[in-house]
């Protein structure tokens, strides 16, 4: 639970997640959203916290080697082989 | 694509090589990433993601379907790391991963901000982000720091942010996956990305420049 007045930049900051991720109430949202308003260095961090998690976004995930899959493949195979 | 469970579940126990490479590459990322929490390099995170594919081959005859495939699999994952991690006695701060808030830590430097007391603008931003330069933000050089801030993060919160923004996982996969409450996935989620943040603004656009 947070006071319009009181919420603070510093403590704005610690709810981003929570705003991103819809978890924020609405007393919480309206506060939020509210301080927002009328703040440029909150508007930014958000701003730089979405760029954050939009160049994240764009790294590339790990693939498997081919080594790695044509051991598993062989191992499937001997496994299928055993149990059948 | 993977199937519905059921039927790749089927799919396996007959013997469906097909089948079999479309989970193990699907998979894959995810699986190192979390394996990544208990091993102390990539190459032992690639040992225990074959090893535990082998584990789940000896133990598919008696998966029940009472939690989805995949959370089962993430389940031998997280056991056979931390058999491994024990084998090589290495301390894994374990309780670190279902309790971050004992470790208190903020998302910006308490410096940046006015002091509780300040007369107009309590708790304010006193140093406050300035805009990031948009034409560095796609540099290859820029891609190089948000890479290292994330393998310079506590394993639980690389795992994490790996798992949510690069692999693009839902919370729950996420939560499943690593057996976290709601809020906790979101603390470390929080922490991980502020931390990647703040390499970008320490990188890009310094506070005190």
């Amino acid at each position: 639970m947070i006071d319009t007045e009181a919420l603070s930049c510093q403590e704005l900051v610690e709810l981003i997640t929570d705003y991103l991720e819809g978890a924020l109430d609405e007393r919480d949202l309206r506060a939020f959203e509210g301080h927002l308003a009328d703040c440029d260095g909150c508007t930014e961090y958000l701003e730089q916290m979405r760029t954050t998690i939009r160049l994240v976004g764009t790294l590339t995930p790990n693939d498997l080697t081919q080594a790695a899959e044509t051991t598993l493949l062989q191992a499937f195979r001997d496994w299928n082989r055993s149990s059948s | 694509m993977t199937l519905p469970d059921d039927e790749l579940v089927a799919a396996l126990r007959a013997g469906d090589e097909e089948a079999f490479a479309s989970v193990v590459r699907e998979w894959h990322a995810g699986l190192l990433r979390v394996a990544r929490i208990f091993t102390p390099t990539r190459a032992v995170a690639e040992e225990v993601v074959q090893e535990t594919w082998l584990r789940v081959l000896g133990a598919l005859d008696r998966f029940e379907g009472r939690s989805s495939l995949k959370t089962w699999v993430f389940r031998i994952l997280v056991n056979t790391a931390k058999t491994r991690a024990q084998r090589e006695s290495r301390s894994v701060p374990f309780s670190a991963l279902h309790d971050p808030a004992r470790v208190p830590e903020a998302a910006v430097d308490a410096d940046r901000f006015l002091a509780d007391d300040h007369p107009h603008h309590p708790g304010g931003w006193e140093s406050p982000p300035r805009e990031l330069p948009e034409d560095r933000l796609i540099a290859s050089e820029t891609r190089d720091v948000i890479e290292r801030a994330i393998e310079a993060l506590p394993a639980t919160q690389r795992a994490v942010i790996s798992l949510r923004d690069v692999e693009g996982w839902s919370s729950d996969e996420v939560r499943n996956a690593l057996d976290l409450s709601e809020v906790n996935q979101r603390v470390l989620l929080h922490r991980a990305r502020a931390r990647v943040r703040q390499a970008l603004e320490d990188y890009l656009a310094p506070a005190n420049a």
